[in-house]
């Protein structure tokens, strides 16, 4: 009820990619990204603790995940590790005040100069990156 | 801690982490990807001591950036004074727990325990 | 005048003396659906959609339309409006699901037969399309949205504060905000962080700290860098793609962090 009173989006609203551009879809590609790759890391650490319990564990677990599902994870998880960094390091730069245009006497039509075609490049170059990592390690993966 | 050191902690080891894991992932293609994966290999790894430390850093690193990542999307999606505590306080713990998880592993395997 | 009022059969040959008249603007009015967000909080009632046929023209805004319905069909549609030319920031609310103010937005430009107008989402509802800026001016207060200077022009013997068109740049565009709140409504942060200072109050933070004439860049960065304030900002720049006076809050702020970050002096 709190909520309703209040009249925010939520959840909903704050992960609805549409509507904004495309700044508004890198910010949830790098927010989805980002929790992606932390349940990576988690499983990726419990997956190596295994090698603590000799060859027998260890090959276990590998039946487990060297298998085409865990591939595909694997692919995924090489597109969201590209997209990340490459976004990352641009809004690293943005925050810094670079690349976001300079301040001036706004004219119609009101075109934002922060949302500029070098920051749109960066973020198509980011996924682009991605995608190419992708196939990359999916040629590694599935080509072995 | 100020916010802003908060996050040039979290865009420091964010630097750090792409330049480590960039070489764990090459070390991986340095052979064919299933041979880096066998036992003997892997745990040869982990008995060399430089590439030991680094998967410690990466470690570090990673643990660091990601709940503090972590953190800051769940104090965005609630707020309260008790909820903001139990959150910073449960990322630090949390980013301990993992570490210590980690380390537990290299260490063990690096000094032949297992 | 008389070539205006002549008969094509009359009509005379236009000479240097006389302009041909001007072709009669023609625009054929057509209807459109309005439906429009109809709730009362303070009655507890749920929120519903009332839907009205409305004649437009192509220069009808969404404002003219919502006031149509006023005159003629419900007197009882809350709105608020004001200066109807985007000056003041009064009719902000969500249109085809995008926030905007009503006064400056066309229903032609809409380009459907059927616009929907709800309130500003992360605004709290007084009643129908009217959201209460309590929030939103509390910040705005928060930021020192002023000049402090010691050596004030109003004390006896001080001089006037020398200022290049240059100084001035860095500033002008973030005075243009006239606190409609489209961007605080737009933001995804403010989605769900009710805490957060919002676009509108970070970049009014940074249009003082921009101007040469302040002295309070360290007390307002203070304000700014906590738990809800500039960090929550993920450059998503749904506020600058909102802003309907070009005002850029998304690079106001991220100027602002520059200063956090020591890439600014």
């Amino acid at each position: 009820m709190a909520e309703r009173v209040a009249n925010r989006e939520g959840i909903k609203g704050m992960a609805n990619p549409t509507r904004y551009g495309l700044e508004r879809v890198a910010y949830w590609l790098q927010r989805i990204s980002g929790l992606g790759l932390l349940a990576y890391l988690i499983g990726h650490i419990y997956e190596t603790s295994t090698i603590l319990n000799g060859k027998i564990a260890w090959n276990n677990m590998l039946s487990l995940t060297e298998t085409p599902g865990g591939h595909l994870v694997l692919v995924l998880v090489i597109g969201m590790c590209v997209f990340h960094t490459g976004n990352g390091i641009r809004l690293m730069i943005s925050e810094g005040g670079k690349g976001v245009g300079k301040p001036g006497q706004p004219e119609y039509p009101y075109r934002a100069s922060s949302l500029n075609s070098k920051q749109r490049l960066c973020i198509w170059v980011s996924i682009a990156l991605a995608a190419l990592a992708m196939m990359y390690g999916a040629g590694v993966l599935f080509g072995d | 801690m100020r916010e802003s050191i908060i996050m040039k902690i979290h865009y420091g080891t964010a630097l750090g982490a792409v330049a480590l894991v960039a070489v764990h992932i090459l070390m991986r293609l340095s052979q064919k990807f299933s041979d880096s994966l066998q036992y003997q290999n892997v745990l040869a790894n982990y008995h060399f001591l430089p590439y030991a430390l680094m998967l410690e850093v990466i470690l570090v690193l990673l643990s660091v950036h990601g709940f503090n990542g972590l953190r800051v999307i769940l104090l965005e999606l609630k707020q309260g004074a008790t909820y903001e505590r139990a959150i910073n306080y449960g990322s630090i713990a949390a980013m301990a727990i993992l570490i210590a998880y980690g380390s537990r592993t290299i260490l063990m395997a690096g000094m032949g325990i297992s | 005048m008389a070539a205006i009022t002549a008969s094509r059969e009359e009509k005379p040959e236009p000479t240097k003396q006389t302009p041909p008249p001007a072709p009669a603007v023609e625009s054929a009015p057509k209807t459109i659906t309005l439906r429009i967000s109809r709730s009362n909080p303070s009655e507890n009632s749920a929120a519903k959609f009332d839907e009205f046929q409305i004649p437009v023209q192509k220069w009808t805004t969404v404002l003219e339309a919502i006031l149509h319905v006023k005159q003629n069909l419900d007197h009882s549609v809350a709105v608020r409006y004001s200066c109807r030319q985007a000056s003041c920031g009064s009719c902000g609310m969500k249109i085809n699901g995008r926030p905007r103010l009503a006064c400056y937005t066309k229903v032609s430009e809409l380009d459907s037969n059927v616009i929907t107008v709800e309130p500003m989402s992360n605004f709290p509802i007084i009643r129908d399309l009217a959201v209460d800026f309590k929030q939103l001016f509390s910040t705005h207060k928060k930021m020192k949205p002023f000049i402090i200077n010691e050596g004030s022009e109003v004390q006896p013997g001080a001089k006037e504060f020398i200022q290049t068109p240059n100084d001035l740049e860095k500033f002008l565009q973030f005075s243009y905000c006239i606190k409609c709140g489209l961007c605080n409504s737009a933001c995804p942060t403010m989605a769900t962080d009710k805490s957060f200072i919002g676009p509108q109050g970070l970049a009014q933070a940074y249009r003082y700290t921009a101007d040469n004439r302040d002295e309070g860049k360290k007390g307002r960065l203070k304000i700014v860098d906590q738990s809800h304030g500039i960090w929550r900002c993920h450059f998503a720049g749904s506020c600058s793609n909102v802003c309907p006076k070009g005002v850029d809050p998304a690079m106001a702020i991220q100027l602002l962090r520059g200063y956090l970050l020591g890439f600014r002096k």
